[in-house]
């Protein structure tokens, strides 16, 4: 096994994303995910893979196009107001098939928005966020070994199933530091047929294009890449749960507020109060199935987030509203407290009582 | 559950986050949980600076510090928005070379130290911060003596061996250092 390092996560992304053979990264500073430029400027030119600088984000995501239809693994990171403006060239990835790792340490919005650390960009990771029908593989890391070890998961299930791949973390966990053991880290093999790599007079051109002026062509397009997100539903979803084995209320949440509802719950369980968790790790696609079978057990849940209930929709969703959802949120780059997640939390066992 | 909230604040450029990064490097060592969690931002250049480090010997939930077992400050507007923080019973180090007033608690420990000058009548003007972590060593036992050296080694570049010499000189004054 490796040694331990201490890493903030940014550098955590970045390693990982080395490590997982990523040898592409473009990118364009911007707090708090600017470290992941750093480190891969630092590191790139020494494994002999490539770091730029663009002149922008809308640049840079346009230059992961480019790598990613070659079949090579490229990755570009950014915060909230970047990865808006790299909205237009993922929707073209999704469009053209292409696999890439997209980074948002999300800070808070909208507009430019401030500095400190937000889950407000949920709807624009999972909802869409660039024009089109089209899923993004969405994970959701807690701590810096998950940076670690989803960054590489990411790599490998966007090139499974030919999607882009968005690992939302927040700014807490781009800047904070934990050990990390940088291993594990399995580069699987994909079908790259499709690539650009030149047809060496051997094969037909391969052809990368989000565009069809045939209206029943590029919907049976659609239909075809939804066939593939159908069976990420299946396949792909992740969470921990945590305390859940008895409890009566469901915290949920992902990231960093899962972490401070941990805090709530082992407070909560002192008092007496019967209260778990179900973390999302993927974000998309969303653990439904274990939701919806948490709803026929437990008296309410409590979905943590940073932003003003967006989550809480799908949490909505999948439990079929059969019971109530009680919000806790801050936003705006601010973080709840234990204190506040607990008094959300005994909410909830009163109105999940009166049911 | 085993678990120590320690924040360090001050301005920026007083090596607070290096302080907190000292600290974290002794979690890695005694293979505890550790977590370093940085103020980030326009705060750092001039303005008040902090850092929340949790020592935990399970995993760690949340990072943030909202009530510090120990609180190590560097000036005083951040004695006055952390004091109050402060768990009963916890330790507050401070240094009381920029700090003119005391700690106002009763049900906490205070120990001042005048960091600054002490730096600085020893030529170590910038390390007024170990001289505080070695005060910090003495008084809770949160390092092992025995890791000062070799985190030193890890956290200090081989590049500044000169440097490596001072923060050990500037920890064992502090770790001396009686009112």
């Amino acid at each position: 096994m490796a040694d331990k390092v201490l890493m903030k996560g940014n550098e955590a992304i970045a390693e990982a994303a080395i490590m997982a053979g990523c040898n592409f990264y473009f990118g364009y500073p911007i707090t708090p995910q600017t470290e992941v430029a750093a480190y891969m400027a630092k590191r790139m030119p020494k494994i002999g893979g490539t770091f730029l600088q663009a002149e922008s984000e809308v640049a840079a995501i346009n230059m992961c196009i480019g790598v990613a239809s070659t079949g090579k693994r490229v990755m570009t990171s950014s915060s909230s107001p970047g990865v808006s403006l790299k909205a237009e060239g993922i929707s073209y990835m999704a469009g053209c098939d292409l696999p890439a790792l997209i980074v948002n340490v999300q800070r808070g919005g909208p507009g430019l928005g401030g500095i400190q650390p937000s889950q407000s960009d949920y709807f624009q990771a999972v909802k869409g966020g660039g024009h089109g029908d089209y899923h993004l593989f969405v994970v959701a890391p807690a701590s810096v070994q998950e940076m670690v070890s989803l960054t590489a998961h990411a790599f490998n299930v966007a090139e499974k199933y030919r999607v882009p791949a968005m690992l939302l973390a927040d700014g807490t966990l781009g800047q904070m530091m934990e050990p990390v053991v940088l291993d594990n880290i399995t580069v699987e093999e994909h079908d790259k047929s499709w690539a650009l790599t030149g047809t060496k007079m051997e094969r037909e051109h391969n052809v990368i294009n989000s565009l069809s002026m045939l209206p029943e062509e590029l919907e049976q397009w659609n239909i075809d890449r939804f066939k593939r997100y159908e069976a990420m539903e299946e396949q792909e979803p992740m969470w921990e749960e945590y305390e859940m084995e008895d409890a009566e209320v469901c915290v949920v949440a992902f990231g960093i507020s899962s972490r401070v509802s941990k805090n709530a719950i082992m407070a909560a369980r002192a008092k007496g109060l019967k209260v778990g968790m179900i973390r999302p790790i993927t974000l998309w696609p969303f653990p439904k199935k274990v939701l919806r079978a948490a709803a026929d057990k437990v008296k309410a849940f409590v979905t943590v987030e940073m932003n003003m209930g967006q989550m809480f929709e799908d949490v909505e969703l999948a439990t079929r509203c059969l019971k109530p959802v009680l919000k806790c949120n801050r936003t705006g780059g601010c973080i709840p407290t234990p204190e506040h997640v607990l008094s959300v939390i005994e909410d909830a066992f009163n109105v999940g009582g009166e049911q | 559950m085993a678990q120590t909230g320690i924040l360090f604040a001050g301005f920026g450029g007083q090596g607070i986050l290096f302080s907190g990064k000292f600290l974290a490097y002794e979690g890695l060592i005694s293979d505890k949980q550790v977590s370093w969690l940085p103020s980030y931002g326009p705060e750092m250049r001039g303005g008040t600076a902090s850092c929340s480090v949790v020592f935990s010997d399970e995993v760690i939930g949340s990072p943030i510090v909202e009530k510090p077992d120990i609180l190590v400050v560097m000036n005083l507007p951040s004695l006055d928005k952390y004091e109050s923080a402060v768990v009963p019973g916890g330790k507050i180090f401070y240094d009381c070379s920029l700090i003119d007033r005391k700690v106002n608690r009763t049900d906490v420990q205070a120990f001042a130290v005048p960091a600054t000058k002490m730096a600085a009548d020893n030529g170590m003007p910038t390390l007024a911060n170990m001289i505080l972590v070695g005060k910090m060593i003495k008084e809770t036992g949160l390092i092992s003596t025995e890791h000062v050296e070799k985190i030193i080694d890890k956290i200090v570049s081989a590049r500044h061996q000169d440097l490596k010499e001072l923060n050990a000189k500037a920890i064992k004054m502090g770790y001396d250092y009686e009112a």
